[in-house]
């Protein structure tokens, strides 16, 4: 029997028996619209976290004070105290690392602001102007804090687009003066818009130098430095000497937690493709289901057509060649349902994509591949047992039913 | 050309033991127009099966062609019937979901006949069994009669040396049944072997050589004169 009489007669049967044709195509298409959705899901919530590290600017390193003994992202989050604190002057210290560009002191607090009558409780940043460089950070309106000795607290302060708007509807904001807590700053410039960036909005805070920021909040402790190697090159020196150098000053204590943008990037890099790995795996049950699904119906089909297995056999066809057509026949459907599922997966993804235009959703390659090929695999599987059974039937008794 | 000898054929029915086919022998040479008739359950459909190799004798030799063909495997035995064996059925047994055309086609298909070849003899035989107009409808579509001339045209399909006809006018009206019977007769004229099984003595008696059975051995073999009433 020539491949293309096989695949012609397969094609006819699944043309045949439009319902149950329509059943396996919708079962095996829900499975593979479910794993690359679901992965696209998973694909885009990693890639989203990677372009927001991104964002953060190219060669970070951030010193975080304190440090616990096993190795990982963020620890000094867990730690409630540390023995000793960061200061501006280990963050001025900093600077004598030849592998460092430029670094920036941050303290974070919340604080009430307020002009006028309006008040609003949001984030207070203090740092020093290179901030704005190490963070890729735009201004709409005025400028940044002005160049000055971080441990001078100028009354200055520099506001998110929203803040501006709510605290000064309707005229420039430039120049007004707002009270944050107890004390009063000027408004020097605006930030651009930048949305979301690692859990700030850039668009509610305020920004203060940082020796006002350690007056506000009464306490002398950085929250964290931002540190910008050189080159890419120059990270891993860097970090070196960061911890050298606040070794010294910490009096031989090695009790801060200097970590690369890298090295965050990785372990959520890491986290992400496992967990869409995951999903993706609980997706594929769908298609073991669709599989099994395939093995019913075909045993069904081998029953209804026992006249028709008969007659074959009658005519000279081998126990081979009755497997082939049957095997054939599912992996058309398969092939069928494969192409259904992908149509679909892509739809969900579009959709997907136009409820959360943040996210990035695409599907990853390996789910693309791996969806249909399992697919067609499973069906492969589960049609051999209904193929023998087609070919194991007695001609004789086969053809005697009507 | 047929040539079976001592051929048993028992089937276990539970506990029972029910023989089918007692020692039979059985000689059939190249042309020959035999009718197989008996009462229900005495073994003729058995002994068609046979021959036409969906069944297996529990003891005995069976030669189709000068060539023992009792202990072929599946696959051999496939080869034999799609070559040289054609059958015909009552319930005719045609694919429902293809056409006429491509029913008559099937047995080339399997074998797989070049699609050029396939053609050529597939025209031909739509008009030797003037089915051209009926070529692209479906089974449904067509009458009794029309489905048998379709599945006898299959079963020339291949230009077998035996024709195996188990009932074909069994499901048919009597007018429809003797142009079937014709459409057999022409094959047989034109130097096909032709083996019917039949129960109606009238269908039967118009073969050149009659057999009857009764539980499952041969009890007379009837020969009639030269030419018979075969042909028409």
């Amino acid at each position: 029997m020539r491949f293309a009489d096989v695949l012609d007669f397969a094609w006819r049967v699944v043309r045949g028996y439009r319902s149950r044709t329509l059943l396996i195509l919708l079962a095996m298409g829900i499975g593979v619209a479910a794993v690359v959705a679901v992965s696209s899901l998973g694909e885009g919530a990693r890639l989203y976290v990677v372009n927001q590290f991104g964002s953060l600017g190219t060669h970070l390193v951030i010193v975080l004070p304190g440090r616990s003994e096993t190795a990982g992202a963020m620890p000094g989050v867990l730690i409630g105290r540390t023995p000793r604190d960061l200061s501006i002057d280990d963050a001025l210290a900093l600077k004598r690392s030849a592998a460092v560009r430029r670094l920036a002191p941050l303290i974070v607090g919340a604080g009430d602001v307020r002009a006028g009558s309006r008040s609003r409780e949001t984030p207070v940043l203090g740092s020093t102007h290179e901030l704005m460089d190490i963070r890729s950070m735009e201004m709409a309106q005025g400028q940044f804090l002005p160049v000055m000795d971080p441990r001078d607290s100028l009354p200055v302060c520099v506001i998110g687009t929203k803040l501006a708007v709510e605290l000064f509807p309707g005229r420039s904001p430039l120049g007004q003066w707002l009270r944050v807590g107890d004390r009063r700053f000027r408004v020097v410039g605006v930030l651009a818009s930048q949305g979301e960036s690692l859990g700030f909005n850039t668009d509610e805070i305020v920004i203060v130098p940082v020796a006002a920021a350690q007056a506000l909040f009464n306490t002398e402790a950085l929250f964290r430095i931002l540190v910008e190697a050189k080159s890419r090159e120059s990270i891993g020196p860097a970090k070196a000497d960061i911890e050298e150098i606040l070794r010294l000053r910490h009096e031989g204590k090695r009790d801060v937690t200097v970590i690369t943008q890298d090295a965050v990037l990785a372990t959520f890099d890491r986290i992400l493709k496992a967990l869409t790995l995951a999903v993706g795996g609980l997706a594929a049950i769908s298609l073991a289901v669709a599989g099994i699904l395939i093995m019913n119906v075909m045993l069904i089909s081998v029953t209804q057509r026992r006249g028709e297995i008969g007659l074959l056999k009658a005519l000279g066809a081998t126990a081979a060649q009755i497997r082939l057509t049957f095997v054939t026949e599912a992996v058309l459907l398969a092939l069928g349902g494969a192409a259904v599922g992908l149509a679909a997966g892509k739809l969900g993804q579009l959709l997907l994509g136009q409820i959360y235009p943040n996210i990035p959703f695409t599907s990853p390659w390996w789910a693309v591949i791996a969806a249909p090929l399992t697919a067609i695999v499973t069906s492969i599987l589960f049609s051999v047992a209904p193929a023998r059974r087609a070919a194991k039937l007695d001609a004789v008794q086969a053809l005697s039913k009507r | 050309m047929i040539r079976l000898r001592g051929i048993e054929r028992i089937f276990r029915v539970g506990e029972e033991e029910v023989h089918a086919l007692r020692s039979v022998d059985l000689d059939i040479t190249a042309g020959e127009y035999l009718s197989i008739m008996g009462p229900s359950g005495s073994g003729k459909s058995t002994l068609l099966n046979l021959i036409g190799l969906l069944d297996r004798p529990n003891a005995g030799r069976y030669e189709l062609d000068e060539r023992d063909v009792t202990g072929l495997t599946d696959d051999e035995q496939a080869r034999v019937r799609r070559e040289k064996i054609g059958f015909v059925f009552q319930f005719f047994h045609l694919v429902p979901r293809l056409t006429a055309a491509q029913n008559i086609e099937l047995p080339m298909v399997l074998a797989g006949v070049d699609p050029a070849e396939r053609r050529e003899r597939l025209r031909k035989l739509l008009a030797e069994y003037a089915l051209e107009a009926r070529a692209r409808h479906r089974p449904d579509q067509l009458s009794g009669g029309q489905c048998q001339r379709v599945a006898i045209a299959r079963a020339m399909s291949m230009r077998p040396a035996v024709i195996l006809a188990d009932e074909p006018t069994g499901n048919l009206d009597r007018h429809t049944g003797q142009e079937v019977m014709a459409v057999l007769e022409r094959v047989h004229h034109d130097g096909g072997t032709v083996l019917l099984v039949t129960h109606d003595p009238e269908i039967g008696g118009r073969a050149q050589r009659t057999l009857r059975m009764i539980d499952g051995a041969i009890v007379s073999d009837q020969k009639a004169d030269a030419g018979g009433n075969g042909g028409t």
